[in-house]
C-alpha cells in the first residue's frame, strides 16, 4: 500500500472514531442512563427508584389497578389520546393502549370504574374483572359544564367510600382583583376557587347538581381521600405576587416564601379563605390579605379555617397521596406524600421544589415535621435555582405491591420508588 | 487504485462533516450569547428598559426570558415578540390571554393589561425584550406606543 494513501486512511478512520463518539454521546443525553443510582434520585436509605418509561408527554395524575396496569391521563391528547395504559414487564412500562381524545389532569380507579377528568367534564369507564377498560370510545359523562377560562383549569378528582365524587375548581384569577375592584366580595367564588361534590354515577350533573364542598380555595391540584380519618384533604397553591403588587409591605425574600403552600383537612361547608387571606408559616398566622386591607401584619378573620399542615411558598404541590401500602417501612403508613411540582414566583430569589415530600401523620392528622422523600428531580441545584428543572414531578399512585409512583409532566417519564430491607 | 481513490472519497466526506460540524457549533455559540447592541436599538432605551422587566415583567417571564413551562410564555424568539410591533405594544396595553401555540407549547397563565405604564417606559421595555435573550429586532419607539394607545380609546 502507498504510504500516503494509508496515512489519509489512518487520518481518516480516525476522524470517523472521534464523531461517532461525539454522536453517541450527544445520543445519551436526555435519556435516563442505567448507570446512575436511582435513576438521578436522592432517597432515604433502603429505598431505590427505576425510571420505568419515559418520553411519554404531560404525564400528569396516575392510577395503578389492582392488577398492576397503569393509567395516566395527559395534559393534551397525543396522537389524539388522552390516556395512556402502560404494563409493566421486567422493570419497564410500555404503553399497551390508549384512549380518550380529552387532555387534563385527574385519573382515579374506584369500585370497578376508571374515572378521567377533561378541563371541564368528569367520564367514567367500567373496569373489567382483569381491572380493564371495557369500552375505551364508551365513556360515561359523570359530570359536563366545569369553568375552563385557562388559568388554574386542571380537574383534580378523588373519590370518597360514599359513592361521592370531589373536584376542584381552579379560580381563574390570581387574587381576585380583577373581577373584585370594590372589594365587596370575590364573584368568582360561586362557580370556581373551591371542592365541588358530585354523586360518581349520576349521569351528565351540572354545577346545579353538585355541592360546593368548600370554598375560599385558590387552586387545588394534590387532593386525595383519607381513609383512616374519612376525610377529604388538599393541597392549596397560594397566591402569587406579593412583592410584585405590594412592594412597601414584602421585600423580594419574604415574597419568595410566602405565602404557605397549605394543607386543608376539608369538612362540607369549609371556607379556607382565598382571596381575602393567606396563611404565614413563619407566624403560623392567617394574616389579611394586602388586597383587603392588610399590611403583612395584620390579622385574617378567625372565621376561616386554618390549615393542618403548611409548606414554604410558591413550590406547587401537584400530587397528593395518602400510603396505605405494607412494603415502606412503618413510619410511612398512613402518612402522606406530596409531589411539589417547583416554583417559579420566587424570581429574582433561587427557584426550589421540584421533590416528593413525606408527611408524617398520627391518628389521620399530621404529626411531626415533614421531609424531603424524593430529590433531585431537576437535575442539579443550578438547574433548581433558575427553575430550568429538567423533571417536574406531578402525579402520584401507589402500586398494589405497595410501590410509589411518580409522573414527571415535565419529560413525560414515569419513577417507580420501591423498598428493600 | 480503486481503493486509493475510496479512500480520498472518504476524506474529502470527513472533512465535509467536520466543517459542518463546526460551522453548527459555531451558531449555537453565537446564539447563546444575548446581542444586546443592536444597530437598530437604541442602547439607553435598553438600559431604562432593563429597569421596567426587573420590576413588572421578570417574576413571571423569569430573569432570563425563558418562562415558565405551560404557564408563563418565553419572551425568547417567537413570533409574538420578533413580529408585528403594534400587535406587541398591544399585549402590554391589554394583557393577554388566549389559547395559543408558542413555538409548539400552550401556556394558561393570564397576564393582566400593563395600561399603567407610561408610552416610554413600554417602548423601553419592548426594546430591551427584543434585544436581549438572543433576540434582536428593532426599537419600539415613543410614537408607536403612543398611536397604539390612541387607537384603542378611540
Amino acid at each position: 500500500m502507498n504510504k500516503r494513501v494509508s496515512f489519509i486512511f489512518l487520518l481518516s478512520a480516525f476522524l470517523m472514531i472521534g464523531l461517532l463518539s461525539f454522536k453517541l454521546i450527544k445520543g445519551i443525553e436526555g435519556k435516563s442512563n442505567p448507570e446512575v443510582p436511582n435513576a438521578g434520585l436522592t432517597l432515604p436509605a433502603g429505598f431505590n427508584a427505576a425510571v420505568i418509561a419515559e418520553n411519554l408527554g404531560g404525564t400528569r395524575h396516575i392510577a395503578v389497578s389492582p392488577k398492576g396496569d397503569i393509567y395516566i391521563k395527559l395534559d393534551r391528547p397525543r396522537n389524539g389520546k388522552g390516556i395512556l395504559v402502560l404494563h409493566e414487564n421486567a422493570g419497564k412500562a410500555e404503553v399497551k393502549t390508549s384512549f380518550g381524545d380529552y387532555g387534563g389532569t385527574g385519573i382515579a380507579i374506584k369500585d370497578g370504574y376508571l374515572y378521567a377528568s377533561s378541563n371541564k367534564d368528569i367520564y367514567r369507564y367500567k373496569l373489567n374483572a382483569a381491572n380493564e377498560v371495557i369500552s375505551p370510545d364508551q365513556p360515561e359523562t359523570i359530570v359536563t359544564g366545569l369553568l375552563d377560562r385557562r388559568a388554574h383549569n386542571s380537574k383534580s378528582i378523588t373519590l370518597d367510600n360514599d359513592g361521592n365524587i370531589y373536584v376542584n375548581v381552579g379560580a381563574y384569577s390570581n387574587i381576585c382583583s380583577e373581577f373584585d375592584k370594590d372589594k365587596k366580595g370575590c364573584p368568582i367564588l360561586d362557580s370556581a376557587g373551591g371542592i365541588w361534590q358530585f354523586k360518581a354515577d349520576k349521569l351528565n350533573q351540572t354545577y346545579a347538581n353538585g355541592v360546593r364542598y368548600a370554598t375560599g380555595l385558590r387552586n387545588v391540584v394534590g387532593l386525595d381521600w383519607n381513609q383512616q380519618d374519612n376525610q377529604l384533604f388538599v393541597m392549596q397553591h397560594g397566591r402569587d405576587q406579593l412583592h410584585g403588587l405590594f412592594p412597601q409591605y414584602y421585600t423580594d425574600k419574604q415574597s419568595a416564601v410566602l405565602p404557605a403552600e397549605c394543607m386543608y383537612a376539608l369538612k362540607k361547608g369549609d371556607n379556607a379563605g382565598w382571596p381575602y387571606m393567606y396563611y404565614d408559616h413563619e407566624q403560623h398566622k392567617k394574616m389579611l390579605g394586602p388586597e383587603y386591607g392588610g399590611d403583612g401584619k395584620k390579622e385574617a378573620d378567625p372565621k376561616f379555617i386554618d390549615p393542618v399542615a403548611a409548606y414554604p411558598g410558591h413550590l406547587a404541590p401537584d400530587g397528593l397521596l395518602f400510603y396505605t401500602g405494607s412494603q415502606f417501612p412503618a413510619k410511612y403508613k398512613n402518612g402522606a406524600f406530596i409531589a411539589f411540582h417547583g416554583s417559579w414566583n420566587r424570581a429574582p430569589e433561587p427557584q426550589a421544589g421540584y421533590f416528593v415530600v413525606f408527611q408524617p401523620f398520627k391518628n389521620g392528622k399530621p404529626d411531626g415535621q415533614w421531609e424531603v422523600f424524593a430529590n433531585g428531580f431537576s437535575g442539579s441545584p443550578e438547574n433548581t435555582a433558575s427553575g430550568h428543572a429538567v423533571h417536574r414531578p406531578c402525579g402520584l399512585a401507589q402500586g398494589p405491591d405497595g410501590s410509589l409512583y411518580i409522573t414527571d409532566d415535565a419529560k413525560g417519564s414515569v419513577y417507580k420508588i420501591s423498598y428493600k430491607k | 487504485m480503486k481503493f486509493k481513490f475510496s479512500a480520498t472519497v472518504f476524506a474529502i466526506l470527513m472533512c465535509i462533516s467536520l466543517i459542518v460540524n463546526a460551522q453548527t457549533k459555531h451558531k449555537s455559540k453565537s446564539a447563546a450569547k444575548a446581542p444586546v447592541n443592536s444597530s437598530n436599538a437604541d442602547a439607553s432605551s435598553i438600559m431604562a428598559g432593563k429597569k421596567v422587566f426587573v420590576q413588572y415583567c421578570l417574576s413571571c417571564h423569569q430573569a432570563d426570558g425563558a418562562g415558565v413551562q405551560r404557564l408563563n410564555p418565553p419572551l425568547i424568539k417567537t413570533p409574538y415578540v420578533l413580529g408585528d410591533k403594534n400587535k406587541l405594544i398591544n399585549i402590554v396595553l391589554k394583557g393577554f390571554s388566549e389559547d395559543v401555540e408558542i413555538n409548539g407549547e400552550y401556556y394558561s397563565n393570564t397576564m393582566p393589561a400593563h395600561d399603567f405604564l407610561k408610552d416610554q417606559e413600554i417602548a423601553d421595555v419592548l426594546t430591551y425584550v427584543r434585544n436581549s435573550f438572543g433576540n434582536k429586532a428593532s426599537a419600539i419607539k415613543l410614537a408607536e406606543v403612543t398611536s397604539a394607545r390612541a387607537a384603542i380609546k378611540k
